[in-house]
């Protein structure tokens, strides 16, 4: 019995797989092909492949400027979110105190706005800090919707450690910093990666406030993206060619988290 | 169960600030405006609740409302139970955990408008697979002439969009469980349908709550991908609630009402959230207890 | 109920060349129908391996698990029928204290009332008769860790029930409670049980034979009593006791021995025997000697620590003397009414006596090296 259940759970993997990459192997397809073949005919691969739409990619500095932005805007936003995350989680899965639940439930709040409400505000508040068009503009300016994720995530993921494991570090001598970076941490290793994951996603794919909040130097490829639309219509092939390589920098990402995600955490192995 | 110390405030205090720099002052400035009507920089004038009335009063406004609803809750429903079942499927260990992982998770990784243009591009039956597969099957499919066939392509959209991430978070909820209890569960002699549901879906409420909450709020504010896809039509078929506020603040070029807007917008959403949130919590209760949590 | 053979070795890895790859080195031995037995022994010596390999779980490399004489190495744990206790409670959150208990029986469709009357009789055993309906994840820990055991005792033909370190996460003032209920439930039913731990007070209180097990080999079995008068091994003669069993290097010598490098003139023949040797002696039964006694040890007093019921003395031995290891440290228990030296005096002290081992290369000399096996 055991056989067959695998069999059925195997193919269902199986159709799943093959669902979820044929648009990104349409996309792939159409990024080798020219615009001209992509808007008139119907072909499983490219008919005159072509690599022009990444060369222009790779050598156009506005194109792969928009990468790098992206990517360290969104690194900051990663590092900070988790480091202000961690101990708040930690607070919110171990203590009771004045406002919890509100403060928790307040955080939550924070994501459910669309991003549109706060495009006006936003762009008045960094113009009066003088940090329009920076990383850290757009940095901060995520933490809104990936803060109160990641504190989600992880003080789910601390609420399933015993707190007999707090009390025998204390016993054992550890100072509350030492305990958590070298016993705690490692315990919830799933929860960071997963918070890792997450963050470094919704922030790579956020275009609203990216756009509004750069516009020269921190501009972010998500933005150079929209501005496909030339004289002659879009421009299929280049825009299909930045798509597949945005997905790049996310795959190494859960490549580096995938240990995290997949570790098992084994009470009484302490 | 857990002690009292209100010196915690210290260790949430970074986050409330990062926080409360991003969301209170906008939120009193979208608040400002939408008791004003604002004619000019220069002039303007308190109006009170009047647009909120208005906004209120729109015709448009219910259908667009309760096709989100509708749109809302069929997502919920696809990518709930798929994406528990597609962690239940991925392997744990080895190479092969590593590569499905990669693949799965790469739909989320695309920006929004790319996602749209894919679609859009894969639906026609001209160029795309998907449209001259079901031409090839005989189905005369459009999803820009058809309301029903937008729709189901708009939710095929997003399912495969969004799924990967209901299926992440339940993965790594799953590698959470310790062996004991599976091999508990071999000794009591347990079917494998009483493992997944005493012992897997228990396990899985905080995360599953997290994917529900998080699929509910981000499929009620969604824009993007079924503007780029459709444009909201045929008609305004796919006019979520989203587009809608975008169209009358973009169309009308008037602060006043499109912020009031948002500030109903905000509130409804707030409103259904609050109601899962506590629903959930409430049957979760004796986890939670159980885990030193309240 | 059943008799529990085993002649297996274990490894993890599919070609062991050496005995480093072994987690669990050739051993034979027999759990009698009934007996409480205890696998004791440091973090990493094999004992959980070799519980899982009885309960299951795990199917060793080589060699054979028999039940009753009947093989069992294919078979699962629940056709084995037997029952396991992890480090931490395992129960189903959803379900009431009844519910849990009652699971495996459902899952053989067991008849409702035949449930009942079985439940209500294992709650009532285990104190939880007045928690049958309340839900299961609100308890504390010692009461799961009852419910898990109840799960295992529900079934009436339960072979045997297996302990992995069950009292991890008990409060210390409960610890006691549940190993006296364990007690008494080994009293009342009369199963097989097999308890593995690493707190040899536990051990030597729960078991009437302890298997003591360090790095992969099954060293001793045996009695409490065995085990603390002649330790077959160093290991065990260390591992047993508080605190363990003075070693000293010996050498044979003309009238007597040589012991750290003292010579002691004694009657006592030590059997012949290749090897390093090695005298043992435990702290409770060196005693204080006038000098130039017959089997005493010259020495110096580095401590006297008073702990309440008696004094522990550690004390330096000997000196540096040609071919022989350097000076060993002996610990004694004295009794309070003694005349404790004070630290840095000179005394005496008789390590040669009725209670004395000798070890070559770390085997009691006088045994065989490989374990025994259990008897009833």
């Amino acid at each position: 019995m055991n056989e067959a259940r695998f069999k059925k759970r195997t193919l269902f993997l199986i159709a799943y797989l093959v669902f979820a990459i044929l648009p990104v192997y349409w996309m792939v397809n159409m990024s080798f092909k020219t615009n001209e073949e992509i808007l008139s005919t119907f072909s499983l691969w490219p008919k005159h492949f072509t690599t022009d739409h990444y060369r222009t990619i790779f050598t156009d500095v506005s194109w792969y400027s928009g990468y790098i932005n992206s990517i360290i805007y969104v690194a900051i936003n990663t590092v900070i979110s988790l480091a202000v995350a961690l101990p708040a989680a930690y607070a919110f899965s171990r203590y009771r105190f004045l406002g919890d639940k509100h403060v928790f439930f307040w955080l939550l709040t924070n994501r459910m706005t669309p991003p549109a409400v706060f495009l006006l505000p936003f762009f008045q508040l960094y113009t009066t800090l003088g940090l329009m068009d920076t990383h850290i503009a757009v940095a901060l300016a995520h933490l809104l919707f990936n803060v109160p994720l990641a504190v989600w995530i992880l003080e789910g993921f601390m609420s399933g450690i015993p707190r007999e494991i707090d009390e025998t570090a204390y016993i054992d001598g550890y100072s509350f910093p030492r305990f958590f970076v070298m016993i705690f941490i490692p315990l919830i290793k799933a929860g960071v990666g997963v918070a890792a994951f997450f963050c470094f996603m919704f922030s790579w794919v956020e275009l609203l406030m990216a756009r509004t909040l750069t516009s020269v130097n921190a501009k972010p490829i998500v933005a150079v993206m929209t501005r496909t639309v030339s004289a002659s219509g879009m421009d299929w092939g280049v825009l299909a060619a930045a798509g597949v390589l945005t997905i790049v920098p996310g795959a190494i990402v859960i490549w580096f988290v995938r240990h995290y995600i997949a570790k098992g955490f084994a009470m009484g192995r302490v | 169960m857990k002690p009292v110390n209100q010196k915690a405030w210290f260790l949430i205090l970074p986050v409330v600030l990062c926080v409360a720099f991003s969301a209170i002052l906008p939120l009193m400035t979208v608040v400002n405006y939408s008791v004003q009507d604002i004619i000019s920089p220069e002039r303007r004038v308190f109006v009170g609740t009047e647009w909120f009335k208005a906004v209120m009063r729109d015709d448009d406004l219910q259908g667009a409302l309760l096709r989100q609803i509708v749109f809302s809750l069929s997502v919920l429903a696809v990518e709930i139970p798929l994406g528990i079942l597609l962690a239940l499927s991925m392997p744990a260990k080895g190479w092969q955990s590593s590569a499905v992982l990669v693949t799965v998770a790469i739909s989320l990784l695309i920006p929004w408008n790319v996602v749209g243009t894919i679609w859009q591009i894969f639906g026609r039956s001209d160029i795309g697979l998907l449209g001259a597969s079901l031409a090839a099957l005989g189905i005369d499919y459009s999803y820009t002439g058809n309301a029903t066939h937008a729709w189901l392509t708009v939710l095929l959209m997003d399912v495969w969009h969004w799924t990967p991430l209901v299926a992440l978070l339940c993965f790594a909820g799953l590698r959470a469980i310790p062996d004991a209890y599976y091999q508990a569960a071999s000794i009591d002699g347990a079917s494998k349908l009483a493992v997944f549901r005493y012992i897997q879906l228990p396990k899985l409420r905080g995360v599953l709550m997290i994917a529900v909450l998080l699929r509910f709020m981000d499929s009620f504010m969604i824009y993007t991908e079924p503007f780029v896809l459709t444009g909201g039509g045929p008609g305004n078929a796919t006019t979520f609630l989203s587009q809608y506020l975008t169209q009358k603040a973009v169309g009308q070029f008037d602060l006043g009402p499109a912020a009031a807007f948002s500030l109903i917008y905000f509130l409804i959403i707030l409103l259904l959230c609050f109601i899962l949130y506590n629903w959930m919590q409430r049957v979760g209760t004796a986890d939670k207890s159980e885990a030193g949590h309240e | 109920m059943a008799r529990i053979d085993l002649d297996l070795a274990h490894s993890y890895k599919p070609n062991p060349q050496q005995d480093s790859d072994y987690a669990l080195l050739p051993l034979k031995m027999c759990f009698e129908d009934g007996g409480a037995y205890a696998l004791l022994g440091p973090s990493g010596c094999g004992k959980t391996s070799l519980l899982n390999i009885i309960s299951g779980l795990v199917t060793p490399s080589q060699g054979t698990v028999k039940f009753d004489g009947v093989l069992m190495n294919a078979k699962t744990p629940q056709q084995r029928n037997i029952a396991q206790v992890f480090q931490f409670p395992v129960i189903y959150d959803t379900m009431t204290v009844a519910q849990n208990l009652a699971f495996p029986l459902r899952n053989r469709g067991v008849a409702p009332d035949k449930i009942k009357q079985r439940v209500g009789k294992i709650a009532e055993m285990l104190e939880l008769s007045g928690q049958l309906d309340v839900r299961a994840a609100g308890l504390a820990a010692d009461a799961k860790q009852k419910i898990s055991l109840g799960r295992g005792l529900v079934r009436e033909d339960v072979s045997a029930v297996l302990f992995d370190e069950p009292l991890t996460v008990i409060d210390p003032h409960l610890k006691w409670q549940l190993r006296r209920k364990l007690k008494q439930i080994h009293h009342e039913l009369k199963l097989t049980l097999v308890y593995v731990t690493h707190d040899q007070v536990e051990a030597l209180t729960f078991a009437d034979q302890v298997v003591v097990m360090t790095r992969g080999r099954a060293v001793q079995i045996g009695r409490a009593s065995e085990l603390f008068e002649r330790p077959q091994h160093t290991f065990v003669g260390h591992f047993i006791g508080s605190p363990g069993m003075n070693f000293l290097p010996a050498a044979r010598s003309g009238d007597g021995l040589t012991v750290a490098g003292c010579a002691v003139p004694s009657d006592t023949v030590v059997p012949a025997a290749s090897g390093r040797l090695v005298l043992g002696i435990r702290p409770e039964y060196v005693t204080l000697a006038e000098p130039q006694t017959p089997g005493a040890v010259p020495a110096t007093v580095l401590q006297a620590q008073d702990i309440g019921t008696y004094w522990l003395v550690t004390a330096q031995v000997g000196s540096v003397a040609a071919g022989m290891a350097g000076p060993t440290t002996v610990r004694a228990r004295l009794s309070p009414d003694a005349d404790i030296p004070a630290a840095g005096a000179a005394v005496w002290l008789a390590v040669l006596g009725p209670h004395t081992c000798f070890y070559a290369d770390d085997v009691l000399i006088g045994e065989t090296s490989a374990p025994q096996k259990a008897t009833a």
